[in-house]
């Protein structure tokens, strides 16, 4: 039997958790599909310097543990006199982590488009710029969707991370909550529950885009 | 004989007179070690309708596809209506161009590709619609209004407001070089328009680019393999042999009276003997 009182008495904690998760999945989701698109466009650029920056960066934040990350800019950065509020080090790790991932998506969403729409756009005298807005990315956009639909739940789960560096999350309240109250099964079970109803609306948030996006296809 | 009788030879195009609108001299183009173009000679004249045959790799398309900027010559200059194409004038003397020097002049041109390549996400008049508007300027009033013409003429105005993808490959290429012919360019390239077909729809492409050659003063670049469709159409046939014009001259005497051996072979291969059937 499920102790009701348990229940009753945890989901009070969790819906506190779950506001600061989903707002953490919707700023850090925000800004990684921006930073997404700088570093994508900034590693195809012109400009050999800018894509050996933006290469290194994105390799680097791409190569490196989230919970490293986190734990660098929470405690390291701060020895280096540099101390930011503990929400903001957690969506500026998450954004630069899963934003490099996206800049990937974004950079091979942009190649996957065959060469001859860009060379259709040059015959009708398109400037560059004209070429990747009204051909290019939106042909991309369709092939990135799907990755960005994954991404944004890997994103998701690795919210959960931040609740080391104390940002009060749904984990860090479970986590909390079974050191007074136990039952570790039912306790952990709401909290698979509630990640999984997050990851759901994702889904069918990110199956509603694609269908929007798919004009054309047959 | 002047090198204006010599000119006037070649084609069955009244030259009397007029200027080439596009000059090629010396222009060569090689892909790594493999020269596809070797320092090519050509002048097309405004109206000048001319065929270009030669078996694959000879050089054909890579010479379409400097012209469209799509390719940068290894050598070379190009003048588009007396303008340099690939290089700008600093001081007196040819720099290479840059990209806001090549929109400028390439506006003269127009392609058609062997792929269509239509804008998937595109309906068909959005296709013929967004360069006239981006590029030209056009309102979106006066662009649908060009943009409906030359779809009617070439026979897709009822698709209109279809998609690419649920076109025939012979209906998208029609899309195509109406999208083209809205940008009114002077010089019209076609490349390879039917070698992607399905044949039982090679005729209506075939077609619908014999009534423009009829109609306009546009003159074209038709790199074919259609060597009938090259003979009706066209003013003049060069023939493209391991990267140089082998031999060129008006359709007549070209089919009739291949002078090379070169030549000789190649049109064996389509059955035509020197009789040009």
């Amino acid at each position: 039997m499920i102790p009701i009182d348990v229940v009753s008495q945890v989901l009070p904690l969790l819906q506190e958790g779950f506001i600061v998760t989903i707002q953490l999945v919707i700023i850090a989701g925000i800004l990684s599909f921006v930073m997404s698109f700088v570093g994508g466009l900034a590693r195809l650029s012109r400009f050999a310097p800018l894509r050996w920056v933006s290469g290194f960066l994105i390799e680097f934040f791409r190569g490196t543990s989230l919970l490293v990350q986190l734990f660098w800019f929470y405690y390291a950065l701060p020895l280096l006199g540099v101390t930011l509020p503990t929400g903001l080090v957690g969506i500026v790790a998450l954004t630069l982590n899963y934003g490099s991932y996206g800049s990937e998506i974004v950079r091979s969403s942009i190649l996957a488009v065959p060469k001859g729409q860009a060379e259709a756009g040059i015959a009708l005298n398109m400037t560059r710029f004209q070429r990747m807005k009204s051909i290019i990315l939106p042909q991309a956009f369709r092939i990135m969707l799907p990755s960005f639909g994954n991404l944004m739940i890997e994103l998701l789960k690795g919210t959960a991370l931040v609740s080391l560096i104390t940002i009060q999350d749904m984990t860090f309240y479970i986590t909390q909550a079974r050191n007074t109250i136990g039952h570790d099964t039912l306790l952990f079970s709401m909290l698979l529950v509630a990640y999984f109803i997050i990851g759901y609306v994702i889904t069918l948030v990110f199956r509603w885009l694609e269908r929007k996006f798919s004009a054309g296809r047959v | 004989m002047t090198e204006a009788t010599e000119a006037q030879d070649l084609t069955a195009f009244d030259i009397d007179g007029k200027e080439p609108i596009i000059k090629y001299r010396n222009v060569s183009k090689s892909f790594g070690d493999n020269e596809v173009l070797k320092g090519i000679d050509f002048d097309l004249y405004p109206g000048e309708r001319v065929a270009i045959i030669g078996p694959s790799g000879s050089g054909k398309t890579t010479l379409a596809r400097l012209l469209m900027t799509l390719e940068t010559p290894s050598e070379g200059t190009i003048e588009v209506d007396g303008r340099h194409l690939w290089h700008k004038e600093v001081n007196g003397k040819l720099v290479p161009a840059d990209e806001k020097h090549l929109h400028k002049i390439r506006g003269d041109i127009g392609m058609v590709f062997q792929h269509f390549n239509l804008f998937p996400h595109m309906s068909i008049l959005r296709n013929c619609i967004e360069a006239p508007i981006k590029v030209l300027g056009l309102s979106k009033k006066e662009a649908v209004e060009r943009a409906k013409k030359m779809l009617d003429k070439v026979g897709m105005l009822e698709k209109a407001d279809d998609y690419p993808a649920s076109l025939s490959g012979g209906q998208q290429q029609r899309v195509a070089i109406a999208r083209a012919l809205v940008m009114r360019p002077k010089v019209m390239l076609f490349d390879e328009p039917t070698s992607a077909l399905d044949p039982e729809t090679v005729g209506e492409v075939l077609n619908v680019i014999k009534d423009i050659a009829k109609q306009g003063d546009m003159s074209m670049m038709l790199i074919t393999h259609e060597m009938s469709f090259a003979r009706d159409v066209a003013d003049r046939v060069c023939f493209f042999d391991e990267g140089r014009i082998q031999e060129q001259g008006p359709p007549s005497k070209l089919f009739a009276h291949p002078e090379t051996e070169r030549l000789r072979d190649f049109l064996k291969s389509f059955h035509m003997n020197g009789n040009g059937e």
